[in-house]
């Protein structure tokens, strides 16, 4: 509900000289917000964001990092609302994805602060008021505009690892295949994963060997198929993993954990990986 | 044999412009001419704002290329248009 009514609030406030926001027309109707809004008028905090920049319309220009100034009273508490705020009233050229919000569907993925997290379930820092936040796109990603990376090869790689379920006798179409409790349990922690890349490109392995290394995320679905049992071509995944780099470029460094905005643990299912590996 | 020796990056834009038009021969008949003049467009159409030393804006154009290349190839693009 917070978010709501700061989104509400960032959507009727007019910028002074600047243009009309896009979405204001839209939330006209709301005039009882507009009129709380008024009452509840906080003095103006000012916090800036410094923007990773970069148009493939002029691919000779380098890039930048432009920096915008937000009032935090009249913005939601997300990174993410801050950068919609930003896009709808200061710069309509500001470039990135999002899609959910709510961190489920990994879209607004990109390098906060340092770190590889989701835009919309990260806070704008609060501690240090005066320091400005650092956005840039996912690391060692090539870039598409902005903040958008290219993921058409992380996509592959996903591709190449065959997520789903593979079985080997014919399947009745109109029959379940069922899994006890204790087998569905094995899948909690892997299923959840959204594939918004923070781990595999946080990882100092991936940076360096894109092109061979399948890199955590892409491993712990590898993973999450492995471990279902339903699954039944489990010789066939790990003789596809048996290589220098598709897994054992992994040594354990563990950014992937640490990153992670789902608090799940690649680096465990790639051990679990090579644990299968070793044992087959 | 070849009176000027190319960098690597000129090799790399002739191959893309090379892989191009062997997959404007799987092209139907009627289309392929207009395929070409798309092709060449598209690589002509840079040329003028590229200097030579810009690596960086070069290797994006070429993995731009490429992507589109591959997505062009598909048997089901049929017909192309530049408007």
């Amino acid at each position: 509900m917070a978010t709501l009514t700061g989104l509400v609030r960032s959507i009727l406030h007019v910028p002074v000289g600047g243009r009309l926001p896009i979405r204001r027309l839209g939330v006209q109707g709301l005039g009882t917000t507009g009129v709380r809004c008024m009452a509840t008028e906080r003095p103006s905090n000012l916090k800036s964001f410094k923007i990773y920049r970069w148009n493939p319309d002029t691919p000779t220009e380098e890039p930048r990092m432009q920096e915008y100034k937000l009032d935090l009273s009249k913005t939601g508490p997300m990174v993410l609302d801050a950068l919609i705020k930003i896009k709808n009233e200061v710069d309509p050229t500001l470039t990135f994805r999002r899609s959910c919000r709510e961190g489920i569907c990994g879209s607004c993925a990109m390098n906060i602060d340092g770190q590889n997290t989701l835009a919309c379930i990260t806070h704008i820092s609060k501690d240090q008021p005066t320091k400005e936040m650092l956005i840039y796109p996912l690391p060692h990603m090539f870039v598409v505009k902005d903040l958008v990376p290219d993921m058409t090869y992380f996509y592959k790689q996903y591709e190449s690892i065959k997520p789903w379920l593979q079985r080997k006798d014919v399947l009745d179409v109109n029959k379940e295949i069922l899994q006890s409790p204790e087998d569905r349990k094995k899948l909690d922690g892997l299923y959840e994963c959204i594939l918004c890349a923070c781990c595999s490109t946080a990882c100092p392995s991936y940076w360096w060997n894109q092109d061979a290394y399948l890199g955590p995320s892409v491993l712990l679905q590898a993973y999450r198929w492995m471990a279902d049992s339903r699954d039944q071509h489990l010789p066939e995944r790990l003789s596809q993993m048996e290589n220098a780099f598709s897994v054992y470029r992994c040594h354990t460094i563990m950014n992937c954990t640490r990153t992670c905005p789902k608090h799940l643990n690649p680096g465990y299912a790639i051990s679990q990986i090579k644990l299968l590996l070793a044992k087959n | 044999m070849n009176p000027r020796k190319l960098s690597g990056l000129q090799k790399d834009a002739l191959r893309l412009y090379r892989d191009c038009l062997r997959a404007i021969e799987k092209k139907p008949e009627e289309s392929k001419a207009r395929f070409q003049a798309f092709a060449r467009h598209e690589f002509e159409k840079n040329i003028a704002s590229l200097r030579r030393t810009d690596v960086k804006a070069i290797e994006h154009l070429l993995r731009v290329g490429r992507r589109r290349l591959e997505q062009y190839q598909s048997p089901n693009v049929r017909d192309i248009t530049i408007v």
